[in-house]
């Protein structure tokens, strides 16, 4: 039961905390999942990855994330803690603005907070690659996605397929 | 006249509300072929192009609201826009048809995983998938940093904010306490 507290106490702090989208927390998650949940930061990094392969927002990872650590319960938990306590803020803030329409001080604080979320969205980079990429083939496959996504229109999800599919072959055959 | 426009745009509204029904559906279709990303503008073709339940002003300013928001911007969009359609059911409505294809789709694949990581040829996909995604996370950090690379404002902030988090290790609750004032200061009204 504790667990279960511990959990949405987590997971609703980082809900509040994502300024600019998910991504900004991926750090703080993983160092949190690491020493607090015993989840590591291979599995953590494999997960997210599991995550990007699905349709919908891109953190319904989360709930892979709670399975692990309390099963379906868990999972449960996550989900509601994870998006509940900022779709409810989203929801009165939203109400209030069309009472109190536009402010020159939305554009600001949006200016303002912008670069500090893509600051974090950085650290997220940096904290999945050091999971991430632990060999030259892992590196390689890294580089060619980010130019495959940044240049050409395919699929990310098919370019994370095929990397998997890729790279298991590579990593075969070059041991 | 301001009044007068309100209430045009109320009168079109209520002629043009989905009704609940209609509304989960139409997200949960979203939910559903959203891969690889790009759902903002899933939504956007929903609303605005397809059904006109919104109009393009009304999705600029909500958009702009879910960006400013804490939470994920494709999740607060629907609780927006589900909101202005249907008041609070149809925010609940939008937000779990949105988010259920995905939920059911990572929780297959995560028990999967529960059961296979051990596997040596699961862990070496695995290892493929996660330098791939490593990849797009830092193309899509690229995309959305977009002229904020160039700007010598943003770019210390973003480098501050990188090098308390990950070079100093702060928790994210005092890398914002520390940034936010600082860059909502930097960006006050007036200064742009």
């Amino acid at each position: 039961m504790s667990l279960l507290i511990h959990l949405a106490w987590t997971f609703a702090l980082l809900s509040i905390l994502a300024v600019g989208g998910g991504t900004a927390v991926l750090p703080e998650m993983q160092t949190i999942l690491a020493h607090q949940f015993g989840i590591d930061h291979t599995q953590f990094v494999h997960i997210y990855s599991i995550g990007q392969l699905a349709p919908g927002p891109n953190m319904l990872m989360v709930l892979v994330i709670g399975y692990q650590i309390a099963g379906l319960i868990g999972a449960g938990v996550v989900l509601l803690s994870f998006f509940l306590p900022s779709s409810v803020l989203c929801f009165y803030i939203g109400r209030l603005w069309s009472r109190f329409g536009e402010s020159p001080w939305r554009r600001s604080i949006q200016n303002a907070l912008e670069p500090i979320s893509i600051g974090l969205m950085s650290s997220g980079v940096y904290a999945v690659a050091k999971a991430s990429i632990v060999s030259g083939t892992t590196l390689a496959l890294a580089l060619v996605t980010l130019y495959l996504i940044l240049r050409t229109k395919i699929n990310p999800v098919l370019v994370i397929l095929g990397s998997g599919g890729f790279g298991a072959l590579l990593m075969t055959y070059l041991k | 006249m301001s009044s007068q426009i309100q209430g045009d745009a109320q009168l079109a509204t209520q002629a043009k509300s989905p009704d609940l029904s209609d509304l989960f559906i139409q997200f949960l279709i979203i939910g559903a072929v959203s891969f690889g990303g790009g759902i903002i503008a899933y939504e956007r073709i929903l609303l605005v192009e397809k059904h006109k339940w919104l109009s393009a002003d009304e999705f600029m300013a909500y958009l702009a609201i879910s960006q400013t928001m804490p939470g994920l911007n494709s999740v607060n969009l629907a609780v927006l826009a589900g909101d202005h359609l249907r008041g609070i059911l149809g925010a609940i409505i939008a937000t779990l048809g949105l988010i259920l294809p995905g939920s059911l789709f990572v929780l297959g694949i995560g028990m999967i995983y529960a059961n296979a990581a051990d596997h040596p040829s699961i862990n070496l996909i695995l290892g493929g998938i996660a330098a791939a995604a490593t990849g797009l996370l830092a193309a899509v950090t690229y995309q959305i940093g977009d002229t904020h690379w160039r700007h010598m404002k943003s770019l210390v902030i973003i480098v501050c904010t990188f090098l308390l988090m990950s070079i100093f290790k702060l928790s994210l609750p005092y890398v914002i306490l520390i940034m936010a004032p600082i860059s909502i200061y930097l960006c006050r009204p007036g200064k742009s």
